[in-house]
């Protein structure tokens, strides 16, 4: 889907995936999160531009349209129960897999020293 | 207690006068008895009530809007017929109804009379010569300014409370003024003969000439009618273009007197306690009035009081007036005059605490009886004590500490601060608030703040005085209930914004990381992040970082709109505004942004600050459009920032009819010099070229309107939910003086401010209020105008236009991707549907087109045209 390197600290990406949009982010600590793009609040494919931080120790990213956090690992809202629409407000979650990283394609520098940036986030 | 069934639906109100007292009572009697009146208000002035008190404030550039009293809505919500322009002239008790001077008649069911005073002008020779004036309305005001245009000389008759407010006027107006006073000193009614000479000096000091113990004996006007001498009763002739007489005041109790209602010897209908005249049907309140006490009152509190007394009587409430204190609290040229209580030490066996300074122009005197308590003094020069010291006079507790130790300067002294205070003891003598009654709405009525208090009890909502002494009082009783109140930005710091600024800066902080580590716990979140990435933008230059908001770990800590400089709308696409300075913008520069809208398909709209803001554009269209806008000469508008936004302006001198300096010219330089200035909240400003204010700079952080001698500078106005007006800053400065006093502001601001805390409620919140921002940015009271000076310097220096430095740098560039996997594919859930020959974001139920994916030439949407 994308190089671990594509994941900035603290910062998210969308990708589409099957005609789905997949919000990816990655923590502080370098742990990765896989979750849906869609913000049950706004009806908006944009979860991936939201700030990620924590809860309580939990980790969350909040909505950049009108700020209810999600828990990254179980994709539910901190904030509220029900979307405007009466749907739970929650955001669907997917397991991640890191691989090793593909032998360096033409242009690629290989980073000086090893993990984590050998690692490549596989298809969730 | 009046009988209640008076308050019949169908009976009919008269209010014969509509000033401050009047306005009051209306307020007064519509709470305690809604609906239960239909209420007429007969007026002579040709505009609703208004706050005379500061009518001075005029001058110095208060809009006649400004001092109005009369809520939008008010007559609406309550049926009041109000008539402007329409005095009674006429009271017919046996008929019970008022003829106004148009001749309409009104029957009534109650009458109130709150007809107020009218300046005592002294019946000597000459006194209605062209040029000679009084002081009382707006009206008087307007003729005295355009008759000041052609004067050199004013005189004012009268050395009391408004006649030293009009010498100030005039001194303002740039008269040369001389102040002509009767008694032996100035201010003869509320302070004594050391307090008088002290105001002397201090207003002298100002050149304002003084002439005491003087009586005006006539008046001489020249050939053409216009005042050109005053003879004095000492002798001397002074040469005067202009008289403004303010030597006092009178009852205006004519209308009482024709129709048979008793008024007192000096004047003044008689009324009982519940402000109810011989005719029980009949009421007076305010300055019109003979209180129960044998007294007229010239002051607004008591005014206020009657005012209360009387609607709570109409409204079938125990309500009554007795008498009032008459302490005032002034700053009269520049200086602070006080007096409170028996002032005069008149009560039997009373002692005087005394401390003179004529080096430092300061007074102190306090009356102690001979229990020790305190009964009233005076104070000129230095009246900061006053707001602890009158409740402590009215409430005749026993000091705790003796009283030379209140008149003495702070450095010497200790002031025993409000605390001190006994329950009883009145705080806010406007609305008659007690220091028990603020400490309730506190502990009992969940105020966790002074606005709440002020709201629940109007307390500090008057005069605002007591403000200070306010918020000393709410926060003791806050701690004392041990009410923890959590200061902290967020669950990961326990610090405000401010101190957060303080660490960043004293420890040369330049990441996130360190500092949450440092000085946090936990991850971050929405709240701290992108605060903290506005504290980092702002301190960059100063710590050696990179200026670039978007450059290292910064670009994790901005919000949506910051990380992609532009602003999110609500089906996840962005709108772009370049800047375009002061609203200055070239026929060439309209149509790059046209030509730049039309190829990528993107709804234009002119937004409040004179720019032009394009929607619906897809990230990865945002590089391109801006390679486009660039390469067109435009650069950033921080519409999507907590940043400087716009400077608005009027077209200024150069075109306008009625300007008096370039308004355009200096809302550019302002504009350039502050863009890109991160700050806890955004950031808005405006210039006018005149006084007609068509640039709408008072609604404005910092807003500057043109004078004849310069610019005056108003701060933390803003509009939006709760619109508040700007105050006046500095007045008159030359350009220098305008930039240097706008960049400390702004440090001030952005090193002391919460995080999204506009300028407005961060003023509210400084202790000291204006004033204070005023000593540390024109006085240097704290000692860092240099460190601000510098900040901003640093600032100008290092400005770079973000989106120029973005698409030089490919790392930079690289976030703007719909799909990490599938870049340029935009996303197929934003789609758009046209409306009048634009386009718009379609809704949920229709289909829409949505970006096509070719991104080089930009995507181009058909759209129908009607």
């Amino acid at each position: 889907m994308c190089r671990y390197d594509d994941l900035a600290p603290g910062r998210g990406v969308a990708a589409l995936v099957e005609g789905q949009q997949v919000a990816v982010f990655r923590d502080r600590s370098g742990a990765v999160y896989a979750v849906g793009n869609r913000d049950p609040f706004s009806g908006a494919q944009v979860i991936s531009r939201g700030i990620v931080g924590s809860r309580a120790g939990a980790p969350v990213v909040a909505s950049p349209m009108y700020k209810q956090a999600f828990d990254l690992r179980s994709g539910r809202c901190l904030d509220e129960e029900c979307a405007p629409d009466g749907s739970p407000a929650a955001l669907p979650v997917w397991p991640v897999l890191l691989t090793p990283a593909e032998p360096a394609r033409a242009g690629d520098v290989a980073p000086p020293n090893g993990a984590p940036h050998e690692r490549e986030t596989g298809r969730s | 207690m009046r009988d209640p069934s008076v308050t019949d639906i169908h009976k009919h109100l008269v209010l014969v006068g509509h000033g401050m007292v009047g306005q009051r009572f209306l307020e007064a009697l519509t709470e305690r008895a809604p609906g239960a009146w239909r209420i007429t208000v007969l007026a002579e002035e040709a505009r609703p009530a208004y706050d005379r008190v500061h009518l001075t404030s005029w001058f110095s550039g208060t809009t006649a809007d400004e001092l109005s009293m009369w809520p939008e809505g008010f007559a609406q919500s309550h049926g009041i017929d109000l008539r402007l322009g329409d005095p009674a002239v006429r009271i017919d008790r046996a008929a019970r109804t008022v003829t106004s001077e148009s001749g309409a008649e009104f029957p009534y069911d109650a009458l109130v009379l709150a007809t107020g005073s009218y300046p005592f002008v002294p019946p000597v020779p000459g006194h209605d010569a062209q040029g000679c004036f009084v002081y009382r309305t707006i009206e008087d005001l307007e003729a005295i300014r355009s008759w000041a245009d052609t004067a050199r000389t004013g005189t004012v008759v009268g050395g009391g409370l408004l006649g030293l407010e009009a010498a100030g006027a005039l001194r303002a107006l740039g008269l040369d003024t001389h102040v002509v006073e009767f008694a032996p000193r100035l201010m003869a009614l509320q302070v004594d003969d050391g307090g008088g000479a002290a105001l002397r000096g201090k207003i002298e000091e100002l050149g304002v000439t003084v002439h005491t113990a003087a009586g005006t004996q006539a008046i001489e006007a020249g050939a053409d009618g216009r005042v050109a001498s005053m003879a004095l009763s000492n002798g001397e002739v002074l040469a005067t273009d202009l008289v403004v007489f303010s030597a006092g005041v009178r009852p205006r109790d004519q209308l009482a007197r024709d129709c048979g209602l008793p008024v007192g010897e000096r004047g003044g209908i008689v009324v009982d306690t519940a402000c109810r005249t011989a005719d029980p049907r009949i009421q007076a309140i305010g300055e019109c009035a003979l209180a129960a006490d044998g007294r007229v009152y010239g002051l607004v509190a008591p005014g206020y009081a009657m005012a209360e007394a009387a609607a709570a009587d109409l409204a079938g409430l125990e309500g009554s007036f007795t008498g009032a204190d008459t302490s005032t609290k002034l700053k009269l040229l520049g200086v602070d005059v006080a007096s409170f209580g028996d002032a005069h030490g008149t009560t039997e066996g009373s002692l005087e605490v005394l401390y003179s300074n004529s080096r430092e122009g300061v007074y102190k005197k306090l009356v102690v009886g001979a229990d020790g308590s305190l009964l009233g003094g005076v104070l000129v020069g230095d009246a900061e004590a006053y707001d602890m010291l009158r409740p402590l006079a009215t409430s005749a507790a026993a000091l705790t500490v003796p009283p030379e130790q209140l008149v003495l300067p702070a450095s010497i002294g200790t002031a025993p601060g409000p605390i001190a205070l006994p329950d009883e003891a009145v705080v806010c003598s406007c609305h008659n608030v007690t220091k028990g009654a603020i400490r309730a709405a506190v502990t009992d009525g969940g105020c966790a703040d002074v606005p709440a208090v002020k709201k629940c009890t109007r307390a500090g909502t008057g005069c605002g005085s007591c403000v200070k002494a306010l918020g000393t009082i709410v926060a003791d009783e806050l701690a004392a209930a041990g009410v923890q109140v959590a200061r902290g930005l967020c669950e990961h710091f326990a610090h405000t914004r401010a101190e957060l600024f303080e660490i960043v800066r004293v420890k040369g902080i330049t990441t996130f990381s360190r500092l949450i580590d440092e000085h946090g716990t936990g991850e971050g979140c929405d709240v701290c992040k992108p605060a903290v990435g506005s504290i980092l933008a702002s301190l960059n230059a100063e710590l050696g970082n990179s200026v670039h908001i978007l450059d290292g770990e910064q670009a994790a800590l901005q919000d949506t709109n910051d990380h992609f400089l532009a602003n999110l709308q609500r089906n996840g696409s962005y709108s772009v505004v370049p800047r375009v300075p002061g609203g200055e913008i070239t026929p060439e520069g309209l149509i790059a942004i046209g030509e730049i809208a039309r190829d990528y398909g993107l709804y234009t709209k002119i937004t409040g600050g004179q720019r032009i803001d394009m929607f619906g554009a897809a990230v990865d269209q945002l590089p391109h459009i801006w390679e486009r806008l660039v390469a067109a000469g435009f650069e950033s508008g921080h519409a999507y920032g907590k940043a400087l936004r716009t400077v608005k302006s009027c077209v200024g001198e150069t075109w306008c009819r009625y300007g008096v300096q370039d308004s355009v010219a200096l809302a550019i330089e302002l504009e350039l010099r502050y863009r890109g200035l991160r700050a806890p909240h955004k950031l808005k400003s405006a210039v006018s070229g005149c006084a007609r204010e068509c640039a709408e700079a008072q609604s404005k952080d910092f807003g500057v309107i043109a004078t004849s001698a310069g610019w005056n500078l108003y701060v933390g106005g803003n509009g939006g939910m709760t619109p508040r007006h700007a105050d006046l800053l500095v007045s008159d400065v030359d350009r220098e003086t305008l930039m240097r006093t706008i960049d400390r502001f702004l440090m001030f601001y952005i090193r002391t401010a919460d995080r999204l805390e506009r300028t407005a409620p961060w003023i509210e919140r400084m202790e000291g209020g204006l004033d204070h921002l005023r000593a540390v940015v024109v006085d240097d009271s704290l000692g860092i105008c240099a460190e601000l000076d510098e900040l901003m310097a640093r600032h100008v220096e290092t400005y770079e236009d973000e989106w120029r430095a973005t698409l030089q740098d490919p790392d930079r560039l690289r976030r703007f991707v719909s799909f990490v996997n599938a870049p340029g594919t935009p996303d197929p859930t934003v789609r758009f549907v046209p409306e009048r020959d634009q386009v718009r974001p379609a809704r949920e139920d229709e289909d829409g087109n949505t970006l096509r994916p070719a991104l080089v030439a930009g995507p181009r949407l058909e759209v129908r045209t009607r």
